[in-house]
């Protein structure tokens, strides 16, 4: 990836961001040009689903480590930040509880689970949205990379991992709302939710986050790390005989690729206003792998594109084909691998400086 | 083996069997510092499955690798054995393929391997030109910001090559350096190998006669997973055994 194309993406995803935010606040509703507070939370949206594609290129286009999971650790950092939502709505629920939510109150608990405990404050939950992602990837990849589980075997153990999960969150006793999760938010850092500018800010804020992700992974991937973990992904056995454990390069980049995810559940969660257990739904990973498949493997910017414009395909598609979505997103997929093999950025750069060099270090 | 006999390398009755297949039946060999073996025998003698055991690829049923005062190389894992200074050439050159030949080079330089490290590590200039003396020696200066997988066959055996001697280490287990080289190209290696071992030990499987007369040193014949002769190539090739084995396939 050249430096320019890098200056480009960050101009266009800021530029994006503050002018939608910007023409929301400034002109009136009546005006042709203003964007709805729709349209804001939407590419909101759109661009927290960038930064999971992203974190997902990191480990898959990068490692070779074809995570089927990866949604799981999207949705814990939702998680930690509805739980922050949940307790910001203080005594103002339909029980009027201050300090228990209305679902707890409801399934007759009597004072807040002890992992409850610290999420009314907003650096915490946000901490936590980093660090619980961050650990469980760390137990997870520990135990698998070291016993040297790789390929479709460890994308199959994602996949158990995200399901898992998902029945987790499906109980009831688990505290965390059960199957109808955390929503009816009503304020964050003591802002009401609902207003445009507070939209604005998120919207602006998650621009700049993904910008600042794709540069932390730029930096990986640039690095003598990054050169070692490309190495691994093509011959894992030929550095271990030069002296690299490539099983710590793996956890070292799975780790922070599900931190960088956790972050992008954190951005989220308030723009859409509720997580609930459906998002570690296996499918929500694998379309994931298809957004980051459809922009261009091993890219990094080419998920960015790839996560906006499929999830812009599927807004339009499921207004009015909803029940045949999942069978134009295999399609997609199928037609990407066969006929774009390195992606919406491949092609790109293939146009530009011909195809050696557009495939530099693509897989 | 007398205590006081140095040694670099001494394989002590190795056995590997594969599904009740003895691919290494009570190999022993010796290998003195500086020294430069070249082992030859036939397909499937057992020659990459003793590289693999040395590297610790392949953990062995019975017997010790010991490299140098006393370490048991069978006890170590495929990391721990490069950074003792054992650094290995495939059969099947395996380079870095995406990577240009000047940053496969620089992941072979013997430096940290730990991630924490590589993350903010910045080429120093000792590195740069260690790098473009290797470049001179394997003879792939022009090729420095080739992608390594554009190489051709002979071009990558070299590369290789000169990974190894950028890992910098004691002894470089070589298989079959010259396999789909031209003539020239395997003089050449010849002479390459004969200036690493100037300052290193080398252990050489081939198969290309000729290519081990150029070498000029000790020979080592494998058959069947043991050592079958050992000596001059003169005197191996007179070998009577020798002559059977090869003669008899
Ligand atoms: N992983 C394995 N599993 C089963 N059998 C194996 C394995 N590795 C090697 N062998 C068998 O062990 C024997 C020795 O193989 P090895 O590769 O060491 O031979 P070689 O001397 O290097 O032969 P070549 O000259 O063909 O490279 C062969 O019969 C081979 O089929
Ligand atoms: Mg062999």
């Amino acid at each position: 990836m050249t430096r320019g194309a890098t200056r480009v993406a960050y101009a266009l995803i800021i530029g994006i961001a503050v002018l939608i935010a910007g023409l929301n606040l400034a002109l009136p509703e009546t005006s042709a040009l203003h964007p709805s507070t729709f349209v804001m939370s939407l590419t909101g949206k759109y661009l927290s689903y960038a930064i999971l594609a992203l974190s997902v290129d990191l480990v898959w286009g990068f490692a070779g480590i074809l995570s089927l999971g990866h949604a799981a650790f999207f949705a814990l950092g939702g998680y930690a930040m509805g739980m922050y939502l949940m307790r910001q709505i203080g005594g103002r629920g339909v029980y009027g509880n201050a300090v228990l939510p209305d679902f707890m109150v409801f399934l007759n608990y009597k004072s807040l689970p002890w992992y409850w405990h610290g999420f009314d404050m907003g650096g915490f939950a946000i901490l936590m949205a980093i660090l619980v992602p961050g650990l469980i990837a760390l137990i997870f990849g520990w135990l698998t990379f070291r016993s040297r589980v790789s390929g479709v075997y460890l994308s199959i153990i994602t996949q158990a991992l995200t399901y898992a999960l998902l029945l987790a969150f499906f109980r009831n006793d688990m505290g965390f709302g059960g199957n109808n999760g955390l929503t009816d938010f009503k304020d964050m850092f003591g802002l009401k939710l609902q207003s445009d500018a507070v939209r604005a800010g998120l919207l602006v804020a998650t621009a700049i986050i993904l910008c600042l992700q794709l540069a932390l992974a730029q930096f990986v991937v640039r690095s003598r790390f990054g050169k070692v973990l490309i190495a691994v992904r093509d011959t894992e056995s030929r550095t271990r005989f030069l002296g690299y454990r490539p099983e710590s390069y793996k956890l070292v980049v799975w780790v922070l690729s599900a931190m960088m995810a956790g972050i992008g559940g954190a951005l989220y969660v308030p723009q859409v206003g509720i997580i609930n257990p459906g998002e570690f739904a296996p499918g929500n990973s694998i379309e994931a792998v298809i957004w980051v498949a459809v922009g261009g493997r091993g890219t990094l910017i080419g998920p960015i594109i790839g996560a906006v414009i499929v999830n812009l395909g599927k807004t339009w598609f499921t207004a009015i084909l909803p029940e045949y979505w999942l069978y134009a997103l295999g399609a997609l997929f199928v037609l990407v691998t066969i006929f774009l093999p390195n992606g919406i950025l491949g092609l790109l750069r293939a146009r530009r400086s011909g195809k050696a060099e557009a495939r530099a270090v693509a897989p | 083996m007398t205590e006081d006999t140095a040694s670099l390398l001494y394989l002590d009755g190795i056995c590997v069997s594969f599904d009740g297949f003895k691919a290494l039946n009570n190999l022993s060999l010796l290998l003195a510092p500086g020294e430069m073996r070249a082992v030859i025998g036939p397909n499937g003698a057992g020659k990459t499955t003793m590289m693999d055991v040395i590297t610790g690829k392949t953990r062995p049923d019975e017997g010790r690798a010991i490299f140098g005062e006393a370490t048991d190389l069978t006890k170590l894992d495929e990391p721990s054995i490069a950074a003792l200074g054992i650094g290995r050439k495939f059969q099947k050159p395996t380079v870095f393929e995406p990577h240009t030949v000047r940053d496969n080079l620089l992941l072979a330089l013997a430096s940290d391997r730990r991630a924490r490290f590589t993350m903010f590590a910045r080429e120093t200039s000792e590195e740069a030109d260690r790098i473009a003396e290797i470049l001179t020696t394997i003879r792939l200066v022009e090729q420095s910001a080739r992608r390594a997988g554009d190489l051709s066959h002979g071009q990558k055996q070299w590369l290789e090559i000169g990974m190894l001697i950028a890992q910098d280490p004691a002894l470089l287990l070589v298989d079959e350096p010259v396999a789909g080289m031209t003539d020239a190209e395997t003089e050449q290696t010849a002479e390459l190998l004969r200036e690493i071992n100037r300052t290193r030990a080398v252990v050489v499987v081939e198969h290309d006669m000729d290519f081990v007369r150029a070498l000029g040193v000790k020979v080592t014949v494998l058959h069947e997973g043991s050592v079958l002769s050992e000596g001059s190539l003169d005197h191996v090739s007179n070998d009577p055994r020798v002559i059977e084995v090869y003669l008899g396939r």
